[in-house]
């Protein structure tokens, strides 16, 4: 049988199990003879990365705990900048915020489009994920450009509730955190969709009909047989379209404007704007870490979902 | 609850609904906007207003004028060239040492390969920058392929990874039985059978390096700009009808891509 595989997610790779998803990939069973002499190919691409993605992460961390980019003095003035400061953290807890909601939008509108494609025949189903996929590779720019377009004061939301006379006057879409949310999760909703569409894809419908045979409604058998059983790939959804979702520099400039700030622009500002190289420093350091925080503890939530799933 | 073959099934009813719609709501939702910009770039009119005053390609033929688009737009695709065949290159021979491995190494280059799509890509820009400025540099085209690779190359190696996991083994004893050498197992056997995937990766790695902002942010310079970066400028500053003819034509390109891939490579399977 073909596997299903899920290329958007890091790590969470091939699942094992049936609606299973697992942070380190299958491994297959090679003829022995060419196991140990793979090793040496993996080194290119690990010399890069060290070189060019390890080795600048440090130097990162190292200027974060100086006062000049000369480096001469260490010092944690940078840290306690940041955490004295209101209008710093501030930032930091409202990014971190703006992440969760508009994920939970992602899976709010992901699950249903997923889970229908998941039932629809295989013509369907090409057309639905094609439909699902060409978001992602229209550039972002792009796509954030098109809801200017629709936001705007004589966009077309404006003029169609307007028209509708929902409202008197134009509503103010652009340069609002709701505006900020909807575009976001415009925008991510593909990392939602696939993953889970991929486990949902894999769960025996045995289970599914064994549940309405011992009298349990649709909703209930939504609920506790097939939700429970994706929740694997709900995690991995929820992972990769949080952490795009707090990093997309491009969607929270050109839809939040110059007056509601994230921690990408925050940087940005910091490091351009005000050539505050030690400061932006820290400030990406700590966005790093609090985003891989969230990442450690969906993943744990992850873990604990995958007894579910299990034999 | 046994139902009547007559009766309706209300709570199968209400689900189909209830999700049918949300469905239809977000694929309205996903498709929309792009369709909407593509029209407005066909606009007679100088403003970007919905539905537009006349059709006219006025701002497509403005754009042979548009110098320092056109240099963007080089720039852009030069990077996203380079960036795809060495992503491809190192991604393959990396994912053939993953798949085929269980030791720890492999796995821990597997997470260390996969990072860069979860860390924040706008502080490995920033760390980029001061790297390279530690060590004398400043930015240019080749430190800004090396940062699309660092970003491009999961994608490559996630479709290689599942693609040689979906390859029987039995396929390669059998090149080996019959007296092939590795090279020549892997240029007969394993390649051909793995290429719908690495075109998928590549295709995918393609679009995120000539789409890329938060690495080209901090590593392009006035002399290297980037098409993303411009047209970000762009929009921040003077919403210019140009700028939606670009994206419409950027728009059209991915169409096209997309669906060559899908008949060539079977897109949509691979991404699934």
């Amino acid at each position: 049988m073909k596997r299903p595989v899920v290329i958007v997610s890091p790590s969470l790779s091939v699942p094992r199990k049936q609606g299973r998803a697992r942070w380190a990939p299958s491994v297959v069973a090679w003829p022995s003879r060419m196991r140990s002499s793979q090793s040496p190919l993996l080194l290119p691409l690990a010399a890069l990365f060290v070189a060019f993605f390890v080795a600048p992460l440090l130097v990162l961390v190292a200027l974060s705990l100086t006062s000049d980019v000369a480096m001469t003095a260490w010092t944690a003035a940078n840290y306690v900048k940041f955490f004295t400061d209101r209008f710093n953290y501030s930032i930091l807890w409202d990014t971190l915020f703006l992440g969760v909601k508009a994920t939970l939008v992602c899976l709010v509108f992901g699950y249903p489009i997923a889970w229908i494609c998941a039932r629809a025949s295989a013509r369907w189903q090409s057309v639905l994920v094609f439909l699902v996929i060409l978001p992602i590779l229209t550039s972002v720019v792009v796509r954030t450009f098109a809801w200017i377009v629709i936001l705007g004061r004589q966009g077309v939301l404006n003029q169609a509730a307007l028209a509708v006379g929902l409202t008197h006057e134009p509503l103010r879409l652009l340069y609002t955190e709701p505006g900020v949310i909807m575009v976001l999760a415009q925008v991510q909703m593909p990392l939602m969709v696939l993953p889970i569409l991929t486990v949902l894809t894999k769960i025996d419908p045995n289970l599914a009909d064994a549940s309405r045979v011992l009298g349990a409604g649709e909703w209930r058998t939504l609920w506790r047989v097939t939700l429970p059983l994706s929740l694997p790939g709900v995690i991995a959804g929820c992972i990769l379209t949080y952490s795009a979702c707090v990093t997309a520099f491009v969607t929270q400039t050109l839809i939040g404007g110059a007056r509601l700030i994230y921690m990408p622009l925050h940087i940005y500002q910091q490091a351009i704007g005000a050539n505050n190289w030690p400061f932006a420093a820290a400030i990406s350091v700590i966005f790093m870490v609090a985003v891989l925080a969230a990442v450690a503890l969906l993943t744990l939530i992850g873990r604990k979902s995958e007894t579910y799933g299990g034999t | 609850m046994v139902v009547p073959e007559h009766a309706i099934d209300w709570e199968a009813l209400s689900l189909r609904l209830v999700f049918g719609a949300l469905a239809a709501i977000a694929i309205v939702f996903l498709v929309g906007p792009t369709l909407i910009m593509l029209l407005t770039s066909f606009t007679a009119s100088q403003s970007l207003k919905f539905p537009p005053d006349g059709l006219s390609l006025r701002w497509y033929v403005a754009l042979l004028d548009a110098d320092q688009m056109q240099a963007a737009a080089w720039n852009s695709l030069v990077v996203a060239f380079w960036t795809t065949l060495l992503s491809v290159m190192l991604g393959t021979a990396a994912a053939l040492g993953i798949a085929r491995s269980r030791s720890a190494f492999a796995r821990a280059c597997d997470i260390l390969f996969m990072s860069p799509l979860l860390l924040p890509a706008l502080a490995f820009g920033f760390a980029a920058l001061i790297f390279i400025h530690k060590f004398g540099f400043s930015p240019s085209i080749p430190f800004l392929v090396l940062g699309h690779i660092v970003v491009c190359v999961p994608f490559v190696l996630r479709t290689a990874i599942a693609a040689l996991s979906q390859l029987d083994p039995a396929l390669i004893d059998a090149s080996y039985s019959l007296g092939g050498s590795q090279l020549m197992t892997f240029r007969r056997v394993t390649l051909p059978l793995i290429a719908p995937g690495l075109g998928a990766g590549a295709f995918l790695a393609f679009m995120a390096s000539f789409d890329n902002v938060p690495v080209s942010l901090f590593l392009a310079d006035e002399r290297t700009e980037m098409l993303p970066i411009h047209l970000w400028q762009q929009i921040e500053t003077n919403l210019d009808v140009r700028t939606a003819a670009i994206s419409g034509l950027i728009v059209i390109f991915t169409l096209i891509l997309m669906l060559l891939a899908e008949r060539l490579a079977g897109f949509t399977r691979q991404m699934r």
